[in-house]
């Protein structure tokens, strides 16, 4: 249904060391403007750390090199003149814990809107708004919005980071295994709420679960050990993968 | 059959040392409670004995402004037992100090934790682990022969008094309200800090938008701490603050605390007497502050529970 879009985000020959221990060997990868990629494969394989390079969160850790270009809209991520806050603004994240600050969940949501500087009631309280809708949450909160994000349910939680995210209007969201601290029901509310904003946004998402990748995303990447195996449309890489330990990983004999 | 339920009736032997273990933790628990207990018994039953025995008045004790037990005023006709200059006098250096250390404190706590985590770990943690070992004899010693005079020649006077007071208790109380400043930001969870770079703040705006809101509960419990410590430290201030029992004026004039009056009277009173009474109510008030401390430790640990 989103096929049509063009490319958003380009990396080439990703590889990223941890001290002089190479995790990523090598990653080519292109996303749309649109639409939902998975990225599985077993623990260990790469995909979450792959998925971090993407927006540098690994600057905040030590002993990391990256190398390989990104190219995002025509410009490359780790160029020494990106700026990592403009960046990150447009290439939200969304964290495996649901991960709320201990604010209310006005304050929550619009957090990123007040670091950027807006200041007038009326454009934060219609932003707010506009983002839990988005992460169709704001029916559950929307009368206890001075109230504290922490006393939401762990799904709810994981929705109003959501809306955190997209109150800043971000190119691309990358999702680390976000469901995988959560019950079957809200993990089910989450996978609706992505669902509902393919058409708005690429969204890059690391799941351990199988059926989650093959229910919600457009296209599916499989990692290996630090290598992609394959890349393709969801439905081809589920029904007929073209390596043997895609279909190996798929039909359930490891990993 | 009936060897059987004897068997499963009788205490395992795991069950017996459980008992033991609970008895013995439970004595060392009612041993402690006792002694509080006793304390508080002791310095109370002491401390009221001004009020009882000697039948002088709490307000003129709480809210008198001259202070010289062995006189008779002649004008009353009572010995001078009011207390106002010396709870003033420690509050005064207790609440000084505590607001020129916090920010001192914090930008230290942020520094360590935040800025340069390799470097605050392995030259700052020793250096306040070194502060806070230091007897408060030293710290009494040197104000006295750098703080004093540095008063002094600054603000003209004799150099005793609240301000060098102050600054002693400046210094001795900032290690501990840094060092728990530090815990409690090593206790703000690493995915807040994630999640604020990861929508866009910059490093400071996530130090001070988050990290510090986060832990306000901690940084104030660290304040009420060293706020305690300084309320109760009697060496080092006795040294510097000139110990004059009159209500300070200014910030150089010299004065004295509850614990500087305390320390100094208590050999030199005779137990029974309205002298020795009245030191005996001062300490009184310094128990039932440590205890308003310690609520207020409790009622902010509560509150940012919640949160």
């Amino acid at each position: 249904m989103t096929k049509q879009s063009e490319t958003i985000l380009e990396t080439r020959n990703v590889k990223l060391w941890y001290g002089d221990k190479e995790a990523l060997h090598g990653i080519d990868l292109d996303f749309n403007s649109k639409g939902i990629t998975a990225l599985i494969g077993p623990s260990g394989s790469g995909k979450t750390t792959y998925l971090r390079a993407l927006n540098r969160m690994h600057d905040l850790e030590e002993n990391v090199t990256v190398t390989g270009s990104f190219n995002l809209l025509g410009k490359d991520i780790y160029a020494p003149t990106m700026d990592t806050v403009d960046l990150r603004k447009r290439v939200g994240m969304v964290f495996q814990q649901p991960n709320p600050f201990p604010f209310s969940i006005y304050d929550n949501v619009a957090f990123g809107l007040r670091l950027a500087g807006v200041k007038d009631k009326k454009v934060l309280d219609q932003a707010v708004e506009e983002s839990l809708r988005a992460a169709s949450v704001w029916d559950e909160v929307k009368d206890d919005l001075n109230k504290s994000a922490l006393g939401l349910s762990g799904g709810q939680q994981q929705r109003v980071s959501i809306a955190r995210v997209l109150a800043t209007k971000p190119d691309v969201l990358l999702l680390d295994e976000p469901t995988s601290a959560l019950d079957p029901v809200s993990s089910h509310n989450i996978e609706e709420t992505l669902l509902s904003l393919r058409d708005k946004y690429a969204m890059i998402i690391v799941t351990h679960s199988l059926s989650q990748a093959s229910r919600i995303s457009d296209k599916t990447a499989f990692f290996l050990s630090g290598n992609l195996v394959e890349y393709g449309d969801t439905r081809k890489i589920f029904l007929e993968p073209e390596k043997k330990e895609t279909a190996d990983y798929i039909s359930g004999r490891f990993g | 059959m009936d060897l059987i339920t004897e068997k499963i009736k009788k205490t395992s032997l795991s069950t017996k040392q459980d008992r033991f273990g609970k008895f013995i933790s439970a004595l060392a628990l009612l041993l402690i409670t006792l002694v509080v207990i006793l304390i508080f018994g002791f310095v109370i039953t002491r401390g009221l004995a001004t009020f009882t025995t000697n039948k002088i008045s709490v307000s003129k004790f709480l809210f008198g402004t001259n202070w010289n037990p062995s006189v008779v005023d002649p004008k009353t006709g009572q010995p001078g037992i009011g207390a106002l200059p010396l709870i003033t006098g420690s509050l005064a250096v207790t609440v000084l100090a505590a607001l020129i250390a916090t920010p001192f404190a914090i930008g230290t706590a942020v520094f360590m934790t935040e800025v340069a985590k390799k470097r605050g770990a392995r030259i700052m943690q020793p250096v306040i682990e070194l502060l806070v070992g230091i007897p408060s004899v030293v710290y009494g010693v040197i104000g006295l022969a750098v703080v004093v005079p540095a008063v002094r020649s600054v603000f003209g006077g004799t150099g005793l008094g609240v301000l060098s007071g102050t600054i002693v208790l400046f210094v001795m109380i900032l290690p501990t309200i840094t060092s728990m400043t530090v815990d409690s930001l090593k206790g703000v969870p690493q995915h807040y800090r994630e999640s604020a770079l990861a929508i866009g703040a910059t490093r400071w705006q996530m130090i001070y938008k988050v990290i510090l809101r986060a832990a306000t509960p901690g940084i104030l419990t660290a304040v009420v701490f060293g706020m305690a410590r300084a309320f109760g430290e009697a060496l080092a201030v006795q040294m510097v603050i000139g110990n004059a029992a009159k209500m300070p004026v200014s910030l150089t004039s010299p004065a004295a605390t509850l614990t500087s009056v305390l320390t100094m009277g208590i050999g030199n009173t005779v137990m029974g007497t309205l002298q020795n009474n009245v030191l005996w109510s001062l300490a009184m008030i310094l128990l039932l502050m440590s205890l308003v401390f310690n609520l207020l430790i409790r009622w902010i640990g509560r509150k940012g529970e919640l949160k």
